[in-house]
């Protein structure tokens, strides 16, 4: 692979490299992950910054998040368009973001966005069920739902208005020590 | 909606302090400075709010009002009380610190200028902060103002502006780590770099980054990779780690306690064996290799222990009182000298040691796991962490996908049910029917349980007699061996068979009294199995102690050691047979006959209370055995790796999932301190009782010749002093901690009371605050919800406005302002001190 110095200028890898948390070799990698994804829409020179997106099905089929209940909302949080399709520089962003060096406010704050389905800024009881019914595949009977979002709810929700807003969010992530380990992709 | 053009780029300065995942204990007090400025500086806030106020009620303008289009459809999406705030209100909401700390950028931004400005006062002893004193003010004005003016590019630019100036200030290493942390997407992260370091040398910037912080951040990023795979490297060597969890998922965490519990008396197994086998079996073996054997092997003694085992390292008999010496080549260099290894004495202090340290190892895990059982902060936000933070984005495999669902879906309704279950109202009439028919079951249980206890007594005394006689009748000496030892198995068989059968009897009278929770039937359950089994070990150990050690001549025995050695083998054999025999009938055959034939659907329940003591009582059987049979506990671990095996394939395959899913938050710690007080001090008080008290056999073992085993280390002290007067003291301390330790012990004992009830007392105290705390927040919550309806009614009442209602208006929002400072704050403090207190929790015990 000698032609690797021309896919990016030493000034877009600085870039990247001040921006995201990985180095030189892990962008790169990642962006052979990206470009197998579609090798033919993915050139192999990005210094001219060409305006590529893949897709969110070819993103979703990736054996990292192709499980994943969240994909398609973890796709449409981090792409720059909102419905999934990711530009190279967002699939860069969410696994920078998903990585382990990420620090945990940042995690949080995408996590939270990742739950808020419907992007009001809140986590609000509709965006709860609907985390529930993916989490545990439709399991758990309506009831069940309803309750457990009403005590959600009634745990975290500090400032009593009846949804979580961010704040509430992050203050009981703090206290909830595995949060780091699981909001983790390993690439 | 998009997430990077939702959100003017200052906005996302959340990051007010860099923590990285290993330092979060610096990160709680990250907002509290924050707050406290804030609520200083309220007072000055309010006037300028007001001041804005009026301008802006002048113009009741309220697409102005308004922050982000967000805002406005989120309140339209309100329930309809919320529907129609007045704008002021609707502003007074969205700039109240609940909803802008997380994203109010001037606040943030002041905040990480403050820090910024010390470092740079440090580095360069230049107070430059005048510049930038005023806009580090948290300032609602500029927040309200910027916020309204989203769609206003020059506000934009100049908030983008000062950004820029503020990532300028910073020193490169620490830019390029605000940088990084910031929630923006990559492209507008570079777009800011690029400014940020344009007014510098060059773009090209990473060989600015100091060479050193670049080292330390590679390294930190190979530690901390290092300990990562360390840790998925520790993970997956755990024992049965999928299996546990596939249990987990399967049928909660109930069951799961019980294979948990057996994983940690394997644990204990395998230090007991560790220890026994290390300094006795070991040395016992090199030094005096097996006599040769002249009696046959029938493989009756697999059962018995009896036969060919009788002579070997298995039995207390086989071992020598003589001191081993390791023969050196005559004249070989210095390093060989004499090498002794004292047989009775090593004997002695191993079995001490051993007990001593299982001692401290089940009271640390009880502590432990008291203080993980009863946490000071109880009830809160488990849920809401069930359902965030469970999840674990790393899998992804698709079965083990499923496997995690399964596993949240169960804990979820676990904690529903523990928190669903209300007490109910009762009748009197139906009360008092409750309480006569648990008074009936449990007589019907303790008069069954002294009935078997009783019987047990004279069984064993009949086959006592029986020996006897066998023993002086020259006429059975010719008798088939075989049958002499199969004779032995009939009091092993007999106890394991009340065993077995009176558990199920339990169960038949359980479903008498009808108790709610699945937690109290099984605690009932535990308690009734615990009777049992206490008392039928109670009797055996006086069948031992007094009936075949006080006398041992009357049966002829040479060893009466190894005799009770063998029985104890015994009993641990035939309570795994019968173990397995209920597995397949009870379980496997029950449930084929109650499906094919009754045709009914349901499976038998897997009964954890029955299950779990009898793994109790097989332990309590390996530590009285282990100063009798050092190979016991390796018989021990060979049984109970048997029985993981055995049930978790019986679970699997005909057991259902509990009706009634509950979660055994405490259970373990229960199973752990059951194992701690009956089980194991009751095998220490008859080791120890045997120790000091009875007379070892005359002609086997390594304490042949001594009045008591103890002597053996009272002669060697005495010995020892006598050879070297220096280590009188040695003598001072044996007789004190081991011949007469009941003032060391009343010493320790007092003061080990006196911590625990110290901490008991500040955590009870801690306790009682953070209630009073958490009930200040809901109050004052209350007041805020009064506060705004009043505020929106103010404002209702007074389209066109007087002076004397603005004012008051205003003074409610001086209120709402102080309110919700106080609101963070409080949380904050209760975050604070959970993190404070929790260390004692640990330590309670």
């Amino acid at each position: 692979m000698g032609n690797k110095q021309t896919i990016f200028t030493p000034q877009q890898l600085d870039a990247y490299q001040d921006c995201t948390f990985f180095t030189r070799k892990e962008i790169l990698r990642l962006y052979h992950r990206y470009r197998d994804l579609a090798p033919q829409l993915v050139p192999l020179d990005y210094t001219s910054r060409p305006d590529v997106k893949l897709p969110y099905e070819l993103i979703g089929s990736m054996p990292e998040l192709k499980d994943n209940p969240f994909r398609q909302r973890i796709a449409e949080v981090f792409s720059e368009d909102g419905e999934g399709n990711m530009t190279l520089d967002d699939f860069l962003d969410m696994f920078s973001v998903l990585s382990e060096m990420a620090p945990r406010d940042l995690k949080a704050y995408y996590a939270f966005k990742i739950y808020d389905f419907n992007n009001d800024d809140f986590i609000c009881k509709s965006d709860l069920e609907k985390t529930l019914n993916k989490l545990t595949r439709n399991e758990l009977t309506e009831d069940e739902v309803r309750m457990v979002c009403e005590k959600v709810i009634d745990e975290a929700d500090l400032d009593n208005d009846g949804r979580l807003s961010l704040e509430d969010f992050q203050h009981m992530i703090v206290r909830a020590p595995e949060f780091l380990s699981t909001f983790h992709i390993r690439i | 909606m998009d997430h990077s053009v939702n959100f003017d780029p200052s906005v996302h300065y959340l990051e007010p302090e860099m923590e990285s995942p290993i330092d979060e204990a610096a990160v709680h007090d990250s907002f509290s400075h924050l707050i406290a400025e804030q609520t200083q500086d309220s007072h000055f806030n309010d006037l300028e709010m007001d001041q804005l106020d009026l301008d802006e009620e002048a113009r009741d303008d309220v697409g102005y009002l308004l922050p982000p289009e967000t805002r406005a459809s989120e309140y339209q999406q309100e329930p309809p009380h919320v529907d129609h705030w007045s704008s002021a209100t609707l502003r007074i909401l969205s700039s109240m610190p609940s909803r802008t700390i997380g994203r109010s950028r001037g606040a943030i931004i002041s905040q990480y200028y403050n820090r910024t400005m010390q470092l740079r006062r440090h580095r360069q002893s230049r107070p430059s902060i005048r510049d930038f004193s005023r806009s580090s003010r948290p300032s609602i004005r500029g927040y309200g103002g910027v916020e309204s003016h989203m769609g206003d590019l020059n506000e934009e630019e100049a908030k983008r502006e000062r950004l820029v100036n503020n990532l300028r200030n910073l020193s490169t290493s620490d830019r390029v780590r605000m940088l990084k942390a910031m929630p923006l997407s990559v492209m507008e992260k570079t777009d800011l770099r690029r400014q940020a370091f344009w007014h510098k040398e060059s773009p090209s910037s990473s060989s600015n980054i100091p060479c050193c912080s670049q080292i330390k951040d590679y390294l930190m990023i190979v530690a901390r990779q290092t300990w990562y795979s360390w840790l998925s490297l520790l993970s997956s060597l755990q024992l049965w780690q999928t299996a546990l969890k596939t249990v987990s998922g399967r049928f909660g965490t109930g069951v799961l306690s019980y294979f948990v519990f057996l994983k940690t008396l394997l644990f204990f197994n395998l230090f007991l064996i560790s220890v026994t086998g290390l300094f006795l079996v070991l040395p016992q073996a090199i030094f005096s290799p097996l006599r040769s054997n002249s009696t046959g092997f029938y493989g009756l003694e697999l059962l018995t222990g009896g036969g060919y085992f009788t002579e070997s390292v298995m039995f207390y008999g086989h071992y020598t009182n003589a001191t081993l010496k390791k023969d050196c080549a005559k004249d070989s260099e210095v390093g060989c000298g004499n090498i002794s290894y004292n047989m009775s004495l090593a004997y002695f202090f191993t079995i001490g040691a051993a007990f001593f340290v299982t001692c401290i190892i089940l009271v640390y895990t009880m502590s432990k796991l008291f203080g993980q059982s009863f946490r000071i902060d109880k009830s809160r936000s488990i849920l809401a962490m069930k359902v965030f933070c469970s999840w674990d984005f790393k899998v992804i495999k698709k079965t083990s996908v499923k496997l995690q669902s399964e596993n949240i879906s169960t804990q979820l309704k676990e904690l529903l049910a523990d928190v669903g279950r209300k007490q109910g109202e009762i009748p009197i009439l139906q009360r008092l029917a409750r309480i006569s028919m648990h008074l009936l079951a449990w007589s019907m249980c303790l008069g069954s349980t002294v009935a078997c206890v009783v019987g047990v007594y004279y069984f064993s005394g009949y086959m006592h007699k029986d020996l006897e006689i066998r023993a002086q009748n020259r006429h059975f000496a010719s008798e088939n061996p075989v049958v002499k030892e199969a004779s032995l198995l009939a009091l092993p068989a007999v106890v394991s068979s009340i065993n077995l059968l009176l558990p199920g009897f339990f169960n038949i009278v359980a479903s008498l009294d009808k108790y709610d929770s699945p937690s109290v039937r099984n605690y009932v359950a535990i308690s009734r199995n615990l009777m049992l089994k206490v008392s039928v070990l109670g009797i055996l150990c006086y069948h031992w102690l007094f009936r075949i050690a006080a006398d041992p001549q009357s049966l002829h025995l040479e060893c009466w050691e190894t005799f009770v050695g063998q029985d104890l083998y015994r009993f641990l054999v035939m309570d795994f047979i019968f173990t397995v025999l209920d597995t397949f009938f009870g379980e496997f055959l029950w449930r084929l006959f109650s499906q094919k034939l009754l045709k009914r659907k349901r499976k038998p329940v897997f009964d954890i209370a029955r299950n779990v003591l009898e793994l109790i009582y097989g332990q309590t059987l390996a530590w009285m055995g282990v100063l009798f049979t050092p190979l016991l506990p390796a018989v021990q671990i060979i049984k109970l790796i048997c029985l993981f095996y055995l049930k978790k394939t019986s679970l699997m395959m005909n057991c259902q999932v509990p009706r009634r899913p509950w979660r055994a938050s405490q259970m373990t710690t229960i199973f752990i301190s059951l194992l701690c007080f009956p089980s194991f001090l009751g095998a220490a008080v008859c080791v120890t009782c045997t120790m000091w008290s009875i007379k070892p056999s005359e002609n086997c073992g390594p304490f042949r010749g001594l009045d008591t085993m103890i002597q053996s280390g009272k002669k060697w002290v005495k010995d020892l002093e006598e050879t070297n007067s220096k280590l009188a003291w040695l003598t001072w301390v044996h007789t004190y901690l081991v011949e007469n330790p009941v003032i060391f012990l009343f010493v320790t004992a007092m003061t080990f009371l006196v911590v625990i009830y110290f901490h008991t007392q500040v955590v009870d105290g801690q306790r009682k605050i953070i209630t009073l705390l958490q009930e200040q927040i809901t109050n004052e919550g209350e007041d805020k919800k009064f506060l705004i309806t009043r505020l929106q009614s103010i404002h209702e009442k007074n389209r066109p406005l007087s002076p004397r209602r603005t004012r008051e208006a205003s003074e409610v929002k001086i209120f709402l302002w102080i309110y919700f400072s106080n609101i963070l704050l409080l949380g904050d403090i209760q975050k604070q001190l959970i993190h404070l207190v929790f260390p004692f929790s640990l330590f309670i015990l």
